[in-house]
């Protein structure tokens, strides 16, 4: 790829071989079957972090080199050019569970919870979404009363990725009456008492990631696994929303990446009417449509990671990378299948995944219509 | 235990392609990688040296772009690079290759062990290792699928056509190992990275450095020369015999008998 050349240096360059290479060999071939059995081995959290890619926007101290925002836009890219977007929210799921520790933790919290993810052996989770609600965050129901140094915590999560078989889940809780100042993030370790995954969810699309229904009977809660103030979870989580927003766009990115290059190769070969697709110019003329609009929303995805990167708030620039790279992703992967004709809705076609894949985009991570909510309150 | 072990930069097999009209490799755009089976004996320098202490040295002799494997060894856990680069190298048949690589073992003084590949995937002689022991004047086991060291020996389980056989030799000694030995950890991004960096241990050694004239090395120091490298046409010439099995059959030894291939008496 030559676009983005001016963000991307020689250890980018490194890191993007090196992950490229631990895809082609630790997942690809596995990916299929991966897919089809809903998560993949559990050892997998260890051979990345062994190579260094868990560790990538963390403390130096633990990831064993200085990163920025472009090692981790390289990590989340190739991860995905897996082709199972499931498995890179699954592998990543950290990614979302952990940034809240980092910024709010004590350095206790902080040693304690953090380094046995980045070495593969503990999985992390966030827990925000309820059954009763995922868009209404100030809402969230589940209740934490405290009772000495321990929260008694009981209510249920939905939709948690990684959540079957995570060791800890970063989660939003109230601690008091109504309204967002009353939320608190916990970090609560699955190992607890009352603590259970009521369901494993079968889901359109991301197959390779478990996605759990977690339910909390009186779990108790050590106080000193609270993170930051009473009440300073809304923040938290809004604080957080960024990094996901920004992931979510260059999988969507990536995604529609994949989706365009499979269909200029099918294109190519297969022939109608005696000729090859790409000799429609109907056809022609929409390949380039799907590459301009994937061109676009990378560059422009690129250039709020700059933003982001340089300390910037930018919520309202990667609100709208979230909309317009989500929606370019269902156009360009809707086209796509498109393309491929009856073949395109076959299991064996990459564009069938990246269909399903491609749907998640618009939802996750605060719909596209919270997006507009965000963005409105910002340009009005 | 300090450890040597010789690398060799190769083009990746997976994705050469021969000139059909010179006959050569075409590795023009070809990734370069370390050669396979010499990241198993990286490996098993490493796994000895975490359990026993000491150091390990990657040793590469080739042009200044085989650095990146010494960079990727170094990312792997090797301690110290050594690469050996001189345009008087250039052109080395294994007999030459030994030479130099041998050189640069004596110039490195401390080291227990000698780790190599059996066989370097484009080379593909298997020769290296063992000339480089008949150099250093030290016991070679090659074909090594199992490795243990103990207090100044190494032992060894060798790979035989119709079974294995369990040898000790006593160190230093050279050994080259198969790829079914073990499973090479991938260098770390953080070593990749720092690999690149001006303070990484790596050194350049040319011929003034090994102290070697330029007729004992490269092309000049060669016992062998290439001629001609060609892909042997694999032309067949298919004929059908028809007729009752019986007729085929007389026809058959006819065809053969005219080839001169003789039918036993
Ligand atoms: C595969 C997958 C993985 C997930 N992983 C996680 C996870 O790891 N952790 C986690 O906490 N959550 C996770 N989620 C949950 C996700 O964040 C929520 O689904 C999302 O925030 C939307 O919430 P909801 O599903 O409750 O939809 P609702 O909030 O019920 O929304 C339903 C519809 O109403 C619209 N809507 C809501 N409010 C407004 C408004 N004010 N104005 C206009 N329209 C509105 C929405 O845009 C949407 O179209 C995951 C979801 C999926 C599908
Ligand atoms: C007649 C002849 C002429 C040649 N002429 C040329 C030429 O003009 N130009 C040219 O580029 N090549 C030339 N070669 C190839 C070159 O000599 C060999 O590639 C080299 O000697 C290594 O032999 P091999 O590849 O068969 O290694 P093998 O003996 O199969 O390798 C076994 C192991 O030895 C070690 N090893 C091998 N080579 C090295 C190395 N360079 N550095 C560190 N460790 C090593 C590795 O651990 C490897 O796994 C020639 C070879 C021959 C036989």
């Amino acid at each position: 790829m030559n676009s983005g050349l001016d963000y991307f240096g020689e250890s980018h360059h490194i890191l993007r071989q090196t992950v490229a290479k631990f895809v082609e060999r630790e997942i690809k071939p596995h990916v299929d079957e991966w897919e089809e059995a809903g998560e993949f081995p559990r050892d997998l959290y260890r051979k990345a972090a062994e190579v260094g890619l868990l560790g990538v926007a963390y403390p130096e101290e633990w990831s064993g080199f200085p990163s920025d925002i472009f090692h981790e836009v390289v990590v989340n890219e190739e991860l995905t050019r897996c082709g199972s977007g499931g498995l890179a929210a699954g592998l990543m799921s950290h990614a979302i569970a952990l940034p809240p520790i980092l910024a709010m933790g004590t350095q206790e919290q902080k040693e304690r919870f953090i380094p046995p993810v980045l070495r593969g052996e503990k999985i992390a989770a966030l827990g925000i979404t309820e059954p009763g609600g995922g868009s209404d965050v100030g809402n969230v129901k589940t209740r934490a009363v405290r009772d000495g140094d321990h929260y008694v915590v009981s209510g249920s999560k939905t939709m948690i990725t990684s959540g079957t078989r995570a060791d800890l889940v970063t989660m939003a809780v109230r601690t008091g009456g109504k309204g967002h100042r009353e939320i608190s993030l916990l970090v609560v370790e699955t190992d607890s008492p009352g603590f259970s995954v009521s369901k494993k969810l079968k889901k359109m699309g991301w197959w390779a990631s478990d996605t759990a229904e977690l339910a909390l009977d009186e779990v108790r809660v050590p106080v000193a696994n609270r993170l930051g103030e009473e009440g300073a979870g809304f923040y938290g989580i809004m604080h957080n929303f960024r990094k996901e927003r920004l992931y979510l766009s260059l999988m969507a990115n990536i995604t529609a990446q994949m989706a365009l290059e499979e269909s200029v190769k099918y294109a190519r070969v297969r022939e109608a009417f005696g000729k090859p697709l790409t000799g429609f110019q109907v056809t022609r003329h929409k390949l380039v449509d799907m590459a301009t609009l994937v061109e676009i929303s990378r560059e422009f995805t690129y250039r709020v990671a700059a933003k982001i990167g340089a300390g910037m708030n930018a919520v309202k620039e990667i609100s709208m990378a979230k909309i317009f790279s989500a929606e370019v992703c269902d156009r360009v992967c809707h086209h796509a299948v498109q393309i491929h004709g009856g073949y395109g809705f076959m299991r064996e076609y990459l564009v069938e995944r990246l269909y399903r894949d491609s749907r998640i985009l618009s939802i996750g991570g605060g719909t596209t219509e919270i997006m507009k909510e965000v963005i409105s309150k910002i340009i009005l | 235990m300090d450890i040597v072990v010789l690398v060799k930069q190769v083009p990746n097999t997976t994705e050469v392609r021969i000139d059909p009209k010179t006959g050569n490799l075409i590795r023009e755009g070809v990734e370069s990688i370390i050669n396979p089976e010499d990241r198993h004996a990286l490996e098993a320098a490493l796994q000895i040296r975490d359990n026993t202490g000491g150091k390990v040295t990657v040793l590469s002799m080739g042009p200044p772009q085989a650095i990146d494997g010494i960079c990727e060894a170094l990312a792997m856990g090797a301690d110290r690079g050594i690469l050996l680069s001189d345009r008087i190298f250039a052109g080395a048949d294994t007999w030459a290759t030994s030479t130099t690589l041998g050189r640069a073992i004596r110039k490195i003084e401390q080291f227990d062990l000698v780790l190599a590949g059996r066989q370097a995937v484009d080379g593909d002689t298997a020769q290296i290792g063992p000339q480089v022991a008949e150099y250093l004047g030290i016991p070679q086991l090659t074909y090594v699928q199992k490795l243990e060291v103990r207090e100044g020996a190494v032992i060894a389980e060798r790979a035989l056509e119709d079974g294995c056989e369990h040898i000790e030799a006593p160190t230093p000694v050279l050994v080259t190992v198969l790829s079914s030995l073990n499973e090479p950890r991938y260098p770390t991004v953080a070593g990749l990275i720092d690999s690149t960096r001006p303070r990484a241990p790596i050194e350049i050694w040319n011929g003034a450095d090994l102290g070697v004239k330029a007729y004992e090395v490269g092309l000049a120091g060669s016992l062998t020369q290439v001629v001609k490298t060609f892909t042997p046409k694999g032309a067949r010439n298919t004929q059908y015999l028809e007729g009752s099995p019986a007729a085929v059959a007389a026809q058959l030894i006819d065809a053969l008998r005219k080839k001169e291939i003789r039918l036993g008496e």
